[in-house]
């Protein structure tokens, strides 16, 4: 699953580039330093289009791993539709425009003397600093869950080792058994995934071990594109898909690794696959930075996604708090191109312009059959609202028309992936 | 879908303290809501909610329309005696549910 804005910046920032006011203007200031911590959908875009549009800004990307592992499409690797190696992207294209990529974790920053401090000790100076660090569990929202847990209850919402996890794990089930995915409120990481994710094992499930359940332990009562959803587990997978909602007391509030046990307020499940997604919060390093509030999350100014706790430190993708815009990667990309603008914007002493993010957000619920929601997001007070001009697919739609929607969710794949990496 | 979960330990040692959870699945309707006609949709709220633990009452409450659909409720009492909890739910367009749960005090 994944949502794919567009920015309508994308033009303007061309014509920002070519300003030669703006670059004698960057100049007489001496050359820019932009720090971006994170090498996500988010924060890669946006140290890309930060270079892109102003060449002569100092832009660093610090990001520990070497390789990025995409999140949308990892359901098909856990179905087994698809290989982890299809999911994996380096960094060469991006440091090969002109930007300094760091394989460091970021331990510290100092917001006073703009100054983020490395894994190995060394440090990097900022005009700007943005943030892109994805989500972080919070382990304390669901006692009996930790890293430890997740070795045996995997998340798999982070791509990569748990997506295998899990995926070895539904290999290895035998015929006739539940697996369970313990869903957790909103905000989240991509909310309509652990629906495209049931309907995917479904999909595994109905031809390889056809007795078997997946049981979703819901802590939401509704969710997008729900009728959409439950039109295709009925067409598809005929009660192959229990849902237990929140108030048919779905809410998992704790977990016992050691028996396999979901517990929720009004029932105990032993599947034997128990996928576990833990509630979330914004990354640890926008804590650090003091970016975050009590609700774990990052309060911003959506015209420039500037932090509203920590002047020139700027957050981007899933830490952010968006408002209507649905934590995702192609939320994360189109927020980093807009932040890039924005930051060209400060910089040169302009005044920013307002962001209009545009989204279409793909679910693939079984080979050929897809389907999407398209929103456009405004700035309004401190979030981004939607506004008019979305549409959702059609709840009656022939074959053609789902086969279509899951090709189109292929090529979105295939496009973002390569603007952002390629 | 059962209208009403009920958790209730199912045993319990003399003289602890137990947690109680109750959830009934009702729309509760507040009465302040118009329909795209303009007209006004009808209150439609469970008024109160009782549990009796072996006759006598323990808990109970008063709920009112701005109380979220589907309403939860959890609390707490003393194990005294192996028996049976009863809950009852009452609202309006002469609305009862009722439900119940046995514990063993050992």
């Amino acid at each position: 699953m994944m949502t794919c804005p567009v920015t309508r910046r994308t033009a303007a920032l061309g014509i920002a580039a070519a300003s030669l006011a703006l670059l004698a203007i960057a100049r007489a200031q001496g050359a820019a330093r932009v720090v971006v911590i994170g090498g996500g959908f988010g924060g890669a875009a946006c140290a890309r289009a930060l270079k892109r549009s102003e060449t002569t800004l100092q832009v660093t990307l610090v990001e520990p791993n070497r390789t990025f592992t995409a999140c949308p499409f990892s359901n098909e690797v856990i179905a087994g539709l698809r290989e982890i190696e299809a999911q994996q992207f380096g960094y060469e294209k991006i440091a090969s425009d002109g930007v300094s990529v760091i394989a460091q974790a970021a331990t510290a920053i100092d917001p006073q003397a703009r100054r983020v401090t490395l894994a190995d000790g060394s440090s990097l100076s900022y005009d700007r600093l943005v943030l892109s660090p994805g989500v972080d569990f919070h382990f304390d929202g669901l006692p009996g869950y930790d890293e430890a847990a997740s070795q045996k209850m995997p998340h798999a919402w982070t791509a990569g080792e748990q997506t295998l996890l899990l995926r070895r794990q539904l290999e290895a089930m035998e015929d006739g058994g539940v697996v369970a995915i313990a869903v957790p409120a909103n905000p989240s990481r991509c909310p309509p995934a652990p629906y495209e994710r049931a309907s995917l094992i479904a999909h595994y499930l109905k031809a390889n071990k056809p007795r078997s359940k997946v049981l979703i332990l819901d802590a939401k009562d509704n969710f997008t594109q729900q009728k959409l959803f439950e039109k295709a587990w009925a067409e598809l997978y005929g009660g192959m898909i229990e849902r237990v909602s929140l108030s048919q007391g779905g809410r998992v509030t704790s977990v016992d690794p050691a028996s396999n046990t979901v517990i929720t307020e009004f029932g105990n499940y032993t599947p034997q696959v128990a996928n576990v997604i833990p509630p979330q919060r914004a990354g640890r390093i926008a804590a650090i930075a003091g970016a975050a509030d009590t609700t774990g999350w990052c309060p911003i100014d959506p015209m420039t996604f500037e932090s509203r706790l920590m002047p020139s430190i700027h957050v981007i993708g899933d830490a952010c708090l968006g408002g209507g815009i649905p934590k995702s990667a192609s939320a994360a990309s189109a927020q980093g191109k807009a932040c890039a603008n924005a930051i060209v914007n400060l910089i040169a002493g302009r005044a920013p312009e307002t962001p209009r993010l545009t989204g279409v957000c793909y679910n693939t619920v079984a080979p050929a059959y897809g389907f999407s929601l398209a929103g456009n997001y405004q700035p309004k007070g401190d979030i981004f609202a939607e506004v008019e001009g979305g549409a959702t697919s059609p709840l009656d739609a022939p074959p053609e028309r789902r086969a279509r929607e899951a090709a189109d969710a292929e090529r979105w794949f295939q496009t973002i992936t390569a603007a952002t990496f390629g | 879908m059962a209208s009403a979960l009920i958790n209730v330990p199912a045993r319990a040692k003399r003289g602890d303290v137990v947690e109680i959870r109750t959830l009934t699945s009702h729309i509760m309707e507040t009465g302040f809501r118009r329909t795209a006609a303009g007209d006004l949709v009808p209150r439609d709220i469970i008024t109160s909610f009782t549990c009796r633990y072996n006759g006598t009452e323990i808990f109970r409450a008063d709920l009112f329309p701005a109380i979220a659909a589907n309403p939860y409720l959890s609390f707490f009492t003393v194990a005294r005696e192996s028996g049976k909890f009863e809950f009852e739910w009452i609202g309006d367009n002469g609305f009862v549910s009722t439900a119940s749960a046995s514990i063993t005090v050992e």
